[in-house]
């Protein structure tokens, strides 16, 4: 007979899910499943509305990463406008999604997942946690809530509220970046450049000590997909959709500093974003509200893909700016080619904060940054629109239709946590195969399997346009249901 | 007698005979909170949210069409008024969809700040979620019929200041709507001469231009105030 063991809600993660883990008769792990039980359905109501208002609604789904569904919506208004926007409005777009990254990948790691790395997987569940983190390692966690407060005054900056701004429209956007506050941001960079670099220096010590977490936390060969520049590079908000296999070249691609190098793995597809569909299908699960996209070549479920900050990182043949590039070198040297490792997530999150810091001082002194034409006005000159941009977990796709007064008649949208879903399963499967044994199991394990949902720094409420709190629920069973064990924290 | 003398909230004044209790509180510094008024154009005292007291009467009138009279005791600020305007807010929050973090007059809508000189904290009545529709036909504007609150200003307006009378109600009581021409998408309304008076006239977010997102609609209702202050003085007649 099998037994299954739930965890829900999963803790420190931004939404609601929970775990179940499946055991046979002899207590060994078969099966384990990540399932968001929450839903509030976007896609649906929606549908009537004017797709100007459409950016405003959209940022509503997600009080993390707002900018990424502002942007993506835009974009698809863009389209259906049929206008390219004034080259300012792409800069200050591009300026917005920086800061996003910045504030959301501090958030991520800071926040949620420096206390499982600094104070331990065994430590007091009641102090494994920030405010933990602020006790233990006061400098660090106020450097982390400094990094994410300059994205987030970026953000207000340009949007006139930290969360949901309603800034990024179709053809544009409403304001520009006033000289006084870019100059602010100048000068706040150095700092920031400290706390990304003393961050970055305590993963790599900690990576060297904790080979077992980089062997079972996720660490499975997939594909992978983002969005790089035409010329391959790095990219956050626009260019070619690229899908790379999991598997390193033999030797591995070497990448040299300013030398022309290639991404990890080997290039299936790089593709215009709007023609997703081809190799991109959805998958609705029954047991989770969360709907699983797969690469349609491989089918359902052998077509699992990775998007996100390691997928960017693995995708790219650089990262376009030096002290970046610098360090993608070490960190494809430490993933010897490819990083499979979900684990690597951490990694990646912090190199591209290290990136998103450069590019902001490269594009902030940009004059065309306070340019007052800033917004395209148009009507109704497509019934269709696509649009496609990184969010800080991954690629993010909204695909509107409309009838020819501009009303949604049909609203699609491809969240990043949403593909990352079938890993997110196999990464579960694989921490609890290799920490679960027999019908028990104590909170540090527990704390172990969602940590292992922690890498991906899945976003919930976006995933599935759902509300969601951040407790933890495990249930353990066997396969036929019986319930062993259910342990609760909130 | 040319003006009438009479108390409000226990201020003795007088004021033109012809006037309303409305306009003579306002002229002596009383504010009445009201949602359906608008300067310059006709009262039809649909909100009922100027509802007063007046000595000698239980019943409530509503001050924007009462007359003023002679030896009036007027109170426009009571423990019952109180409630009887709040719950009348929430009324109105509950009959339609109104979600103020996405709308277009977010910040600029006159239900919103309502709402607060009301102190409504929440709404007591079950919300009725109508499955309302958008009309976006016209090319410049648009019509949101879950934020409509059925003041009928855009209808007095368009039909009062413009001349045109585009605008009507269809419908009763909770099935009421505002409608173009004989019930006709609005970009088809031919008598319609897209002056936008109906759009600065519109006290939420109901009507709006077209492109605007969140928070960007600022209504200009001084500028109605201004048309028809030339009207009156026969300021544009050669």
């Amino acid at each position: 007979m099998t037994k299954r063991i739930i965890i829900d809600p999963v803790s420190r993660i931004e939404g609601h899910a929970k775990i179940t883990i499946y055991l046979d008769d002899r207590d060994q792990v078969t099966d384990a499943r990540f399932h968001v039980t929450e839903f509030r359905g976007f896609e649906r109501f929606c549908e009537g509305r004017p797709f100007f208002e459409m950016a405003g609604l959209a940022a509503r789904i997600c009080g993390i990463c707002p900018v990424s569904h502002l942007l993506a919506s835009a974009k698809a208004g863009d389209r259906i406008l049929a206008v390219a926007i004034p080259p300012a409005a792409v800069k200050l777009r591009r300026l917005m999604n920086l800061a996003q990254f910045i504030q959301s990948h501090a958030l991520s790691f800071f926040h949620l997942s420096a206390p499982d790395l600094l104070l331990g997987w065994e430590s007091d569940p009641a102090k494994r946690n920030v405010f933990g983190l602020i006790d233990s390692h006061p400098e660090l966690a106020r450097g982390g809530i400094r990094l994410r407060q300059l994205g987030q005054e970026i953000i207000e900056a340009l949007g006139g509220r930290k969360i949901h701004p309603a800034w990024s429209v179709p053809g544009g956007v409403r304001e520009n970046l006033p000289t006084e506050v870019r100059d602010r941001f100048l000068a706040c960079l150095p700092q920031a450049h400290a706390v990304t670099r003393q961050a970055l220096d305590f993963f790599k010590g900690f990576l060297d000590q904790h080979a077992e977490e980089i062997q079972v936390f996720g660490n499975f060969p997939s594909l992978f997909m983002g969005l790089v520049t035409p010329e391959g590079d790095w990219e956050n908000y626009d260019g070619r959709l690229r899908f790379m296999d999991g598997a390193t070249p033999s030797p591995p691609t070497p990448l040299s500093q300013g030398a022309r190098g290639e991404c990890a793995g080997n290039v299936l597809h790089d593709i215009d974003p709007i023609e997703y569909e081809q190799l991109l299908g959805e998958r609705v699960e029954k047991d989770s509200f969360l709907k699983s996209p797969y690469y349609k070549p491989l089918g359902y479920p052998d077509g699992v893909y990775r998007v996100g900050p390691l997928a960017r990182v693995n995708i790219c043949r650089r990262m376009g700016v030096p002290r970046a590039d610098g360090e993608l070198v070490e960190f494809r040297q430490r993933a010897g080619g490819v990083a499979n490792a979900s684990f690597f997530f951490h990694y990646a999150r912090l190199l591209e904060i290290l990136a998103c810091l450069e590019f902001l001082e490269r594009l902030l002194p940009d004059p065309d940054l306070q340019s007052d034409l800033v917004r395209a006005e148009a009507g109704v000159n497509c019934l269709e629109g696509i649009g496609v941009s990184e969010a800080p977990r991954g690629t993010l796709f909204h695909h509107y239709h409309v009838d020819r007064d501009g009303l949604l008649t049909k609203v699609n949208l491809l969240i990043a946590t949403g593909q990352n879903a079938l890993a997110m399963n196999r990464a579960v499967t694989q921490i609890a195969r290799h920490y679960v044994k027999g019908p028990k199991i104590e909170e540090p394990i527990l704390n172990r399997v969602e940590a292992g949902i922690r890498c991906f720094d899945p976003c919930l409420s976006c995933s599935t346009h759902a509300l969601g709190q951040m407790p933890l629920h495990v249930e353990l069973r066997r396969n036929d249901g019986t319930l062993l064990q259910e342990l609760r924290r909130t | 007698m040319p003006v009438k003398t009479l108390t409000i909230d226990g201020q003795l004044i007088t004021s033109p005979r012809d006037q309303t209790v409305l306009d003579a509180a306002r002229g002596h510094g009383i504010k009445i909170p009201t949602l359906c008024h608008l300067d310059g154009v006709s009262e039809v005292g649909a909100c009922r949210l100027c509802l007063v007291e007046i000595a000698g009467s239980n019943k409530l009138v509503p001050s924007c069409l009462t007359q003023v009279a002679e030896g009036m005791n007027v109170t426009t600020n009571s423990p019952r008024l109180q409630d009887y305007r709040k719950m009348i807010v929430e009324l109105l929050f509950a009959e339609r969809n109104h979600v103020c973090s996405v709308c277009v007059a977010n910040g600029h809508c006159e239900l919103q700040e309502l709402a607060v000189a009301v102190g409504m904290d929440h709404v007591r009545f079950e919300y009725q979620f109508p499955q309302l529709p958008v009309d976006v036909s016209h090319d410049q504007f648009g019509l949101d019929h879950n934020r409509c609150v059925m003041c009928t200003r855009c209808v007095r307006v368009c039909d009062e200041i413009e001349g045109a009378h585009t605008w009507d109600v269809s419908g009763r009581g909770h099935n009421a709507r505002v409608i173009t021409d004989l019930n006709q998408p609005w970009g088809d309304a031919e008598s319609c001469t897209s002056c936008g008076k109906c759009v600065q006239a519109c006290p939420t977010g109901a009507l709006f231009r077209q492109g605007a997102t969140v928070a960007e609609m600022q209504k200009d209702k001084e500028k109605l105030g201004s048309l028809m202050q030339a009207r009156e003085k026969k300021q544009w007649v050669v």
